[in-house]
């Protein structure tokens, strides 16, 4: 009896770390040629659209961000659009203000926002669910206020426009397409950096966390130290983004950032989905191209489709593109697999 | 003296206002155990259709009792199309489908009426009273507050309506065990937190001037009167309103520039979190594991 029970365990796990090889053997291909895509895709778009990608990709570092504080921690953030904020001025800052070069403010500012997130991250421990979104949502309303009152260092409501970077001369490549290298780079390492995070010890923390805080606590976790961790990772790579959007947009200014741009990261996040990696890139596209279609048939109508979406989504898609799509697709893929396989 | 008793009473006049959008918060904290994001954007879209009803040339008292009756029955739709829906679900879904009110109700508002900024009739002449030191604004906006406080109460402390409602809120189960209809309770909850916070839109809109942003800063006021007072308790939410009223005139006035007045609501919100997280007459939640 036991000994049936303990073959078909092993046939079982057998079976099981053969399909995950399967699958992990396509989810590499699907990559390289994701990669390989993002790598030809410039050469053949004009300048404009290649300049929309790059935004993307910043907005999708951006809900990167906010998605390993809310999709994996379970901490409702309102107000990440203040730590973009924190992150695009340092960067400017230190540009305009101490000639930094552009490539030198990502880490400076991956830092502030580090320390800024622990330090809001702090007294965000004894919040929970809808008083965490307030206090976020508070901050992202006051933080126009208050880039304009510190107008000694942040240029008040006038703000403070950047020199473009100049792209290496020995690449030949226009300023366009080499802003949008240098942010794919960016992206890939984030997105990597993230990947290892996540699916290790402290991902799994984050999530029992989420899922069982008190049981959590029960197995040793130290929930604290980790709600902490989780928030000053997810304004650490908010902030990179912000920065990167100071450089590429080569302006700051407190208008940027105000609460619909916090909104904006929470759908994007929604949309492609919370508790994932790559839905980070479809949140970066929706955030960047639905207005620009919805603009076309009323100032207000963005808006309106922003929240038509985040309603249609909760209710259809609660897990996102990504979150519903990938297991689907990861399954067939097994079932392919296994069916190649039998056929052998 | 006499200006800071000035500013006490606008002050007040403010609290009253912030009074009223933090007790529709709490009503519907109390019913549905959600924080309403989108209660001050279904004020503000309220405040239209009155615009609407007194450009169309009826009487100030009449458009607001139809816009009342209209945000009324607005509310109960809400709760029973798009809350209904995710009342199990968890708080962040809560949380993002009423973000994503918000953002509609503030989009049809700038679709329909534009985003220009519109004059908005007083109910009340704006004459001073008592040497100067309130005007008939003030006073008229802070009555009205108390009418309707004083109507509520009686609503919920005499009628059979009002004991069901309570009992829905406070023990769903077992309301629902004596024959109360819970689902329906609960949308007229949000029926009534709509019609609150509309008048809310009402009192303020003569000050701020009409348009699809006008609640952002009082919908963070009045969270924080609601946070203050202990998101479970109405009249903590009416006490806390006037208490933020109040501060946020006094230290606009004498402490800190007045453009940071925003900035003292955010620091008042994470003052009361971390040192009385329910509040002053909040009852602290005991979760059974």
């Amino acid at each position: 009896m036991a000994a049936t029970l303990r073959a078909d365990a092993t046939a079982k796990l057998g079976m099981e770390t053969r399909s995950v090889t399967s699958v992990g053997v396509w989810r590499w291909l699907g990559s390289a040629v994701l990669i390989a895509v993002a790598i030809v895709l410039p050469f053949t778009l004009s300048k404009y659209h290649v300049f929309q990608l790059t935004q993307v990709m910043i907005y999708a570092i951006a809900v990167l961000g906010l998605n390993i504080l809310t999709g994996y921690n379970g901490q409702i953030s309102l107000g990440h659009g203040g730590f973009f904020a924190a992150g695009a001025y340092t960067a400017a800052i230190l540009m305009h203000r101490y000639g930094v070069p552009y490539w030198a403010t990502l880490v400076p500012a991956a830092l502030v926002c580090f320390v800024l997130g622990v330090l809001f991250g702090l007294p965000a421990l004894r919040f929970e669910g809808p008083y965490l979104a307030l206090v976020t949502l508070a901050m992202a309303v006051a933080m126009p206020q208050l880039l304009k009152y510190f107008d000694t260092w942040t240029g008040g409501q006038q703000g403070i426009t950047l020199v473009k970077p100049t792209p290496p001369p020995e690449l030949g490549l226009d300023r366009d397409r080499w802003l949008y290298f240098f942010v794919l780079v960016v992206l890939l390492v984030a997105m990597r950096l993230a990947a290892n995070l996540l699916n290790g010890r402290t991902g799994r923390a984050f999530v029992a966390i989420r899922d069982h805080p008190i049981a959590a606590a029960a197995m040793g976790i130290n929930t604290a130290r980790y709600k902490t961790l989780a928030f000053g990772t997810s304004t650490l790579f908010t902030g990179v983004a912000g920065a990167l959007a100071a450089i590429v947009i080569g302006f700051v200014a407190p208008e940027s950032f105000t609460l619909f741009l916090s909104l904006s990261f929470l759908i994007g996040s929604a949309v492609g989905g919370l508790a994932t990696i790559g839905g980070a890139i479809i949140g970066g596209f929706f955030i960047e191209f639905v207005p620009n279609f919805a603009n076309d048939i009323s100032d207000a109508a963005p808006w309106a489709i922003y929240g038509l979406t985040m309603l249609l989504f909760m209710y259809v898609m609660p897990r996102g593109v990504i979150g519903t799509i990938g297991p689907w697709l990861a399954h067939t893929m097994q079932r392919f697999g296994s069916a190649r396989r039998a056929a052998k | 003296m006499h200006q800071l008793l000035q500013q006490i009473f606008s002050g007040l006049a403010a609290g009253a206002v912030y009074a009223s959008l933090a007790l529709a918060l709490v009503m519907i904290y109390r019913a549905t155990d959600l924080v309403n994001f989108a209660q001050g954007d279904m004020a503000m879209f309220s405040t239209y259709i009155a615009w609407t009803l007194v450009n169309a040339g009826l009487p100030f008292w009449a458009a607001f009792v139809i816009t009342l009756a209209v945000s009324f029955v607005g509310g109960m739709l809400i709760e029973r199309i798009v809350i209904r829906p995710v009342e199990n679900a968890p708080i962040l879904t809560a949380v993002v489908v009423t973000i994503g009110l918000l953002l509609i109700f503030n989009a049809t508002a700038g679709w329909i009426y534009s985003y220009t900024l519109q004059e908005f009739p007083s109910p009340f002449p704006d004459r001073p009273l008592f040497g100067a030191l309130m005007t008939t604004r003030d006073v008229g906006v802070i009555a009205v507050t108390l009418v309707m406080l004083v109507a509520l109460f009686c609503f919920f402390r005499f009628t059979a309506t009002g004991l069901a409602m309570r009992a829905a809120a406070q023990n769903p189960e077992s309301a629902r065990l004596c024959g109360v209809r819970v689902g329906r309770m609960l949308a007229l909850g949000w029926g009534f937190a709509a019609a609150i916070g509309a008048v809310a839109g009402i009192m303020v809109a003569p000050v701020l001037f009409l348009d699809p942003n006008m609640m952002a800063g009082v919908l963070l006021y009045a969270f924080t009167a609601a946070l203050l007072g202990g998101i479970t308790s109405p009249v903590g939410a009416v006490v806390g309103g006037l208490i933020v009223g109040v501060t946020e005139n006094l230290v606009g006035t004498y402490l800190i520039a007045s453009q940071l007045k925003l900035t003292v609501a955010l620091i008042l919100i994470i003052l009361v979190l971390v040192l009385k997280p329910n509040g002053l007459f909040g009852t602290a939640v005991v979760r059974r594991v």
